[in-house]
């Protein structure tokens, strides 16, 4: 048989012959492409992040230095009234407006959304879930603009009518606003804590069940356990959205600066505030060019640091299996 | 069919009647009305060589032409089978023989797999399992369940073995916790760290968590899914010499791989062998002997049950 200049005929190569090369046989140019051009995809969201966090940080820099607002009167004041002589630059009324408007959404959202997450992975025949687990998502894809006109034509009347305290100046309510929210935000926690609750290993669920539990003993005690990290994760993603959602709160919320978490009142948020002032005949460098940034800032870091909770929580609490 | 009584040893007459391997290999088996017949005569009483009836003792379940299927597909087809208390029953068999399948209809752990549906008949001590008031739940507590691959709670090993006596709302904790450790003969290595979580024990004292954690519910009847199949063989050791004292208080079945284990640890032995029909397109489980783990193993009368447990196919 004749010799071939292969590794596997090595052992029948002619003593004359040359050693078969080990080296490449081309330089591979395509797979170092290829790996720079992924690599410059990773890097991309890591460069936006750091660029919009320097845009934010140089005018809110310029806030409390040229502008000369103490960052006492912007964190503790309690009137917000930028764009007025005399102007006033307190951030609590919109930090509450904020807060309130999304403490009311998750009030509705959190328990309707791990009650269907926990009907979908457990007690939904295969067919039920086929059909309604879409539904939900297009749920969470209805853009938030019309979620927003939603509450304001439809919901704010009902709830006026119904719950006359929840209204108090028709039609701009926090607790309407709240509500809206909560809608747009159940899709979010129902499918990711559904979807982390079914990835927990059957073998979990098949011990409960031979152990004689009921159904729901299984579900809140060993599904919902072991599955917390990902719970925790669609809270604080629905959490997120609800701080940092802009359309719906201008538009139901109403936009008067009041400090209070009366779900009646008219509240504005960090965000209406500058969703209505951020147009495009404002000057970059004035007052109200910067106090933008300075509350861009402050909603920045509110979130981060729910995020950074958001881990803590989730190292605490999860419950490793394999 | 085989003699009346059963007990021919004649091979000539097994050999003759019973399904033969052809060429290569894969065994010629019996059309389904004669394999009904088998499985009737197993089931009537005959003596041992010793004089003692072993057919009378008191039984747990009696499983009548019981076919199990998923959709409209059958996994395994007219098992009838008793099975006796205080015993160790094997189910053995090869890959897709229904024995798991079998074993999941003892407790109504089927009752998971919404396509999954039961004909026929399961009696546990007379009363139908399947009986339209059954609750599942209740079988589960008095028909205890260890699986093929050890499967504790990400929990810690007391909580464990707690679980199941909290869902049921048992009291004394604390005692049946060390009880069920102790009967698995697992509180000596673990009991200076029951609050340390399970997933950091060996695979074999997982297994035995496992097992100690359905003998904390107090059930009558302990099923194991080849509960062996993923330990080593210290481990496995381990876990039949448990058996052979845990059937001083539990019925136990258990589905098992490996012939030697079936031999070592078990009273009776169920063989069950794949079938084809004609065009070969569906496969489903049939029983082709029930009887004494040593009759099985050193005396079948069926040569396909010879052939298996002598390792010529399989």
């Amino acid at each position: 048989m004749e010799a071939r200049d292969t590794i596997g005929a090595f052992g029948a190569r002619g003593a004359d012959r040359p050693l078969p090369s080990l080296e490449a046989p081309s330089p591979r140019y395509g797979e170092k492409l290829i790996k720079a051009l992924l690599g410059a995809a990773a890097f991309l969201s890591v460069i936006t992040t750091t660029a919009i966090v320097v845009s934010l940080l140089i005018p809110t820099f310029d806030f409390f230095t040229k502008d000369d607002i103490g960052l006492g009167e912007f964190l503790f004041g309690t009137n917000w009234a930028p764009t007025f002589e005399p102007s006033s630059f307190g951030v609590l009324p919109i930090l509450v407006g904020t807060l309130s408007t999304s403490l009311w959404g998750m009030l509705f959202a959190v328990p309707i959304g791990l009650a269907s997450a926990i009907w979908l992975s457990e007690y939904a025949s295969p067919r039920q879930r086929k059909l309604v687990k879409p539904v939900l998502e297009v749920l969470a894809g209805i853009p938030t603009v019309a979620i927003g006109i939603f509450g304001l034509v439809f919901l704010s009347p009902v709830i006026a009518e119904v719950l006359p305290f929840m209204v108090n100046v028709p039609p701009f309510s926090a607790g309407v606003a709240g509500l809206a929210i909560g809608l747009m935000i159940v899709p979010i926690i129902a499918s990711i804590s559904d979807d982390a609750m079914r990835s927990v290993p059957s073998g979990l669920r098949e011990a409960a069940y031979g152990l004689g539990a009921t159904k729901m003993k299984v579900a809140t005690r060993v599904i919902f356990p072991a599955a917390i990290s990902g719970i925790i994760a669609s809270l604080v993603l629905a959490g997120s959205r609800a701080v940092g959602e802009t359309m719906v709160v201008l538009l139901v919320a109403g936009a008067s600066p009041n400090l209070t978490f009366d779900p009646g009142s008219s509240v504005l948020t960090m965000t209406a505030f500058i969703g209505q002032t951020a147009t495009g005949d404002i000057s970059t460098g004035s007052i109200t060019y910067d106090t933008i940034f300075a509350v861009g800032s402050l909603l920045f870091i509110i979130t981060l640091a729910l995020n950074l909770f958001a881990i803590r929580m989730v190292r605490k609490y999860r419950e490793v299996y394999e | 069919m085989v003699g009346d009584t059963g007990l021919s040893n004649d091979p000539t007459e097994q050999l003759g009647l019973a399904g033969q391997p052809n060429e290569d290999g894969q065994l010629h088996t019996e059309g389904p009305k004669e394999d009904k017949g088998l499985t009737r005569q197993i089931a009537v009483t005959r003596e041992t060589e010793s004089g003692g009836d072993i057919w009378a003792k008191d039984k747990v379940f009696e499983v009548k032409d019981v076919t199990v299927s998923y959709g409209n597909k059958a996994a395994v087809k007219d098992v009838t089978m008793d099975i006796f208390q205080n015993e160790v029953t094997a189910l053995i068999g090869p890959s897709g023989c229904g024995k798991s399948t079998l074993i999941r209809c003892l407790n109504r752990m089927n009752d998971l797999v919404s396509s999954a549906s039961v004909d026929g008949e399961i009696l546990y001590h007379g009363q139908d399992l399947y009986g339209p008031k059954v609750d599942p739940v209740q079988v589960r507590k008095m028909i205890g369940m260890v699986f093929q691959k050890p499967n504790p709670f990400p929990k810690s090993i007391f909580d464990n073995i707690a679980f199941g006596p909290r869902v049921l709302g048992m009291d004394d904790i604390d005692d049946r916790v060390e009880k069920a450790l102790r009967g698995a003969a697992l509180w000596d290595e673990v009991k200076d760290r029951l609050d340390d979580n399970a997933y950091g024990m060996s695979g074999g004292q997982q297994q035995r968590l496992c097992i100690a954690r359905t003998m904390a519910v107090e059930p009558e009847v302990i099923l194991m899914d080849e509960p062996c199949s993923a330990l080593d063989p210290i481990s496995t050791g381990k876990i039949e010499d448990l058996m052979a004292e845990l059937k001083e208080e539990f019925s136990i079945v258990i589905v098992t791989h490996n012939m030697q284990q079936a031999a070592r640890v078990s009273d009776k032995t169920a063989f069950l062998i794949v079938e084809l029909d004609a065009t070969e397109d569906n496969r489903w489980g049939q029983l082709v002997e029930y009887d004494e783990t040593g009759k099985i193993f050193t005396n079948p009368r069926d040569q396909r049950t010879e052939d298996y447990v002598t390792g010529k196919v399989g």
